[in-house]
C-alpha cells in the first residue's frame, strides 16, 4: 500500500485539484502527504475480504430509493417548444463536441 | 440587569420569562448582542465573524408583539450559528478567504426551524476553515480563544459557537460535526454538545465538507437546553434527501432513574496513556451512573484504532469533491490568472488556507487512478467494520456507551503543529461520525480550571436514551461537573 508521493505526483494531483503550487510548496506538500499516508498504511493490514465498502446503519449496505416520482409539470405540450419528441424524451439538435474536431 | 445576565439564563428560563411577560425578547436579544460585542472587543476572544443586529432586533420585536410567538418553546432565546450555516442576507464565509463577502440568498432549514420556535439569531461564529480543524487555528480570520482560559484553544472546528455559549453570550448555538467538531469544543469549553444520528437533522443550507459524515449539531449550557433545541431542529426535511422519516421524540421528558439501563465502557477508549485527570473524571462519572441504577459493562469496539486513518481518507476524499465548486466562477473570491485554468488555480490557491489545501490534495490523491483501491476503497471497507462494532455491541444488550470525549483537556495555541498529531484530537469522536450514531458530550469535571468532557453514544435514532443518560448524569454530578 505504501508508496512515496513525489513532487511530480504533487504537481499531477494539484493539476487535478486545480490548485497552483510553487516548487517550494510542492516539496513541502509531498513531505506532509508522505507523513500522513504513513499512518494510513496500517489499514492495509486489516482483513477486509468480503467486506462491503458501503455501510448502512442496519448493515444492509448501500440503498437507493426507487427511481420514480411525480410527472414533471410543463407549461405546454412538448411539441410546442421542442423540435421533436419520442417516447417521452425531447430530441434536440446534436451539440458540437470534441469529437467534431477535424470532421 | 447586567450586560451578560440574560446569556447566563438557560434557554428554558428565558422562554418562560418571555411567555410570562417578566422578560421581553427585545431586552434579552439586546443584552446578548451587547455581550457579543464585549467578548470580542474587550475580551478579545474572536468569537463572532458577523453579528445579525438588525435582523435580531426586528425578530425580537415580532416575538414580543405576538401572543403565539411568546408561547413558542424558545421564545426570545438568542442563539448563534457557525458561519458555514446559511442565513438569508448574512455572509457565510466558512472561515475562508475564498468566501469572504459572499452573502447567502437563503436560510438553512435549522435556522428556519429555530426561528419558528421563537429563537433569535444574534450572530455567525468563527470556525476552522471549511470546518477542517480541531482548534479554530485554521480560520482565515484568526483563532477563537477559550473563554475559560484564553491562552488555550476552544476546540474546533465549531470553536466559535462553543465559546459563544461558554462566554454567556447565548444559551444555545449551532455547530456542525464531521469528525467531532461539536463534541470536542463542547468538552474543551465545559458545555454540552450534541451530534445527531446521520439523517436526523436537515443539512439544507449547510456548506458541505464530507457529505457522508456531516451533521448539524447543537451546543447548550445544559442538557435540557441542548435537548430542547435538538427537538426543534430534528426531523425529516423534503429539501434534504438524506433526512430520515423517523418520529422525533420528546427529549425533555426522560426518566431520572437508570435502573435496567446497560452502559458499555469500551476498553479501546480508556488506553493506558489517557490523560490521568480525564481518566479519573470518567471513572467518577461511571460510578455516578452505577449509583443511578445503571449496569456498567466492559465492552470492546475492536476496530477503533483504525478510525483516524479511515476518517482522514474518507473526509478529505469527499472534501476534494465538495470544494471543487469554489473556483472563482460561482462564489466569492476571484483572482485573475493566465486563462481559465490560471484563474481557477490562482483563485483556489489564494483563497484556501494551508489545511484545506492539504486535505484537498490528500483527498484528490487517494481518489486518483492507482490509489483508489489501496486507500479510499480500503478505508470504506474498514469503515463498515467500525460501524459493525457499534451494531454488535448495541445488539448485545448495551443501551448506550460512555467514553471520554477527548484524550486530553484543551491545549495551548501552536502546540500541535504536526497535522497528524492534531488529527488525533478526534480519536474518540470520529468513530460516531463514521458509524452514523448519535453522541453527546457533557462536562464531568475539571483538571485544574480545564473542563473534561464525557461522551455518551447511543444507537441510531436513540437520542432519547442518550439525553436520558446525559440528563441523569448531569443531575447526579451537580456542581462536581464544573470542578
Amino acid at each position: 500500500m505504501a508508496s512515496q508521493v513525489s513532487v511530480k505526483d504533487v504537481r499531477h494531483v494539484a493539476m487535478l485539484a486545480r490548485l497552483g503550487v510553487t516548487d517550494a510548496r510542492a516539496a513541502e506538500i509531498a513531505r506532509e502527504l508522505n507523513t500522513i499516508l504513513e499512518h494510513m498504511d496500517a489499514l492495509g493490514r486489516v482483513d477486509t475480504n468480503g467486506v462491503s465498502e458501503y455501510s448502512a446503519f442496519d448493515g444492509a449496505g448501500q440503498r437507493l430509493r426507487p427511481d420514480e416520482g411525480p410527472a414533471i409539470r410543463m407549461s405546454g405540450d412538448a411539441d410546442s417548444f421542442a423540435p421533436a419528441a419520442r417516447e417521452g424524451l425531447l430530441l434536440v439538435p446534436r451539440l458540437a463536441t470534441h469529437e467534431d474536431v477535424g470532421e | 440587569m447586567s450586560v451578560s445576565s440574560h446569556g447566563r439564563r438557560t434557554a428554558a428560563q428565558i422562554a418562560a420569562g418571555v411567555r410570562a411577560g417578566t422578560l421581553t425578547a427585545k431586552d434579552v436579544v439586546s443584552s446578548a448582542l451587547a455581550r457579543a460585542v464585549e467578548v470580542d472587543a474587550v475580551d478579545k476572544l474572536n468569537v463572532f465573524l458577523a453579528l445579525a443586529g438588525q435582523q435580531a432586533t426586528q425578530q425580537a420585536v415580532r416575538v414580543d408583539a405576538s401572543d403565539g410567538a411568546r408561547g413558542a418553546p424558545l421564545a426570545g432565546v438568542p442563539f448563534a450559528a457557525k458561519d458555514n450555516i446559511s442565513v438569508a442576507g448574512l455572509q457565510v464565509t466558512c472561515g475562508s478567504r475564498i468566501l469572504e463577502g459572499y452573502v447567502s440568498p437563503y436560510s438553512a432549514t435549522v435556522i428556519e426551524r429555530l426561528r419558528e420556535a421563537g429563537a433569535v439569531l444574534v450572530g455567525k461564529t468563527n470556525l476552522d476553515e471549511f470546518a477542517m480543524g480541531s482548534s479554530t487555528e485554521n480560520s482565515a480570520f484568526g483563532p477563537t480563544r477559550n473563554p475559560l482560559s484564553p491562552d488555550l484553544v476552544p476546540g474546533g472546528s465549531s470553536g466559535g459557537s462553543a465559546a459563544a455559549v461558554a462566554a454567556g453570550v447565548v444559551p444555545i448555538a449551532l455547530g456542525s460535526e464531521t469528525g467531532g467538531s461539536v463534541r470536542q469544543p463542547a468538552a474543551f469549553c465545559g458545555i454540552v454538545g450534541v451530534k445527531p444520528t446521520y439523517g436526523r437533522v436537515s443539512r439544507y443550507g449547510l456548506v458541505a465538507f464530507a457529505s457522508s459524515l456531516d451533521q448539524i449539531g447543537v451546543f447548550g449550557a445544559c442538557v435540557a437546553d441542548a435537548s430542547t433545541a435538538f427537538g426543534v431542529i430534528a426531523g425529516r426535511d423534503d429539501r434534504d434527501a438524506t433526512t430520515a422519516d423517523v418520529a422525533v421524540d420528546d427529549y425533555l421528558a426522560t426518566e431520572g432513574s437508570l435502573k435496567g439501563v446497560v452502559i458499555g465502557r469500551p476498553r479501546e477508549y480508556f488506553p493506558a496513556e489517557l490523560d490521568a485527570g480525564v481518566a479519573r473524571h470518567c471513572e467518577r462519572a461511571l460510578d455516578r451512573l452505577r449509583s443511578l441504577g445503571a449496569e456498567v459493562r466492559d465492552v470492546s469496539l475492536p476496530h477503533t484504532a483504525h478510525a483516524i486513518p479511515v476518517y482522514y481518507i474518507v473526509a478529505p476524499a469527499e472534501a476534494s469533491s465538495n470544494l471543487a465548486r469554489f473556483d472563482g466562477v460561482r462564489y466569492g473570491l476571484r483572482i485573475e490568472g493566465d486563462g481559465l485554468r490560471g484563474m481557477y488555480e490562482a483563485t483556489r490557491s489564494g483563497g484556501f488556507g494551508p489545511e484545506v489545501t492539504r486535505r484537498i490534495m490528500l483527498g484528490t490523491y487517494v481518489l486518483s487512478a492507482g490509489y483508489y483501491d489501496a486507500y479510499y476503497r480500503k478505508a470504506m471497507q474498514v469503515r463498515t467494520l467500525i460501524a459493525g462494532d457499534f451494531r454488535n455491541v448495541f445488539a448485545s444488550g448495551v443501551h448506550a456507551l460512555f467514553t471520554p470525549t477527548t484524550p486530553t483537556p484543551a491545549f495551548p495555541f501552536g502546540s500541535r503543529s504536526d497535522p497528524y498529531e492534531m488529527y488525533l484530537s478526534d480519536i474518540f469522536t470520529c468513530t460516531a461520525n463514521l458509524a452514523g450514531v448519535p453522541a453527546l458530550s457533557l462536562p464531568i469535571g475539571r483538571v485544574g480550571k480545564l473542563p473534561v468532557g464525557g461522551q455518551i453514544i447511543a444507537p441510531h435514532f436513540a437520542e432519547r436514551r442518550m439525553f436520558q443518560v446525559a440528563g441523569a448524569l448531569e443531575r447526579a454530578l451537580g456542581a462536581e461537573a464544573h470542578r
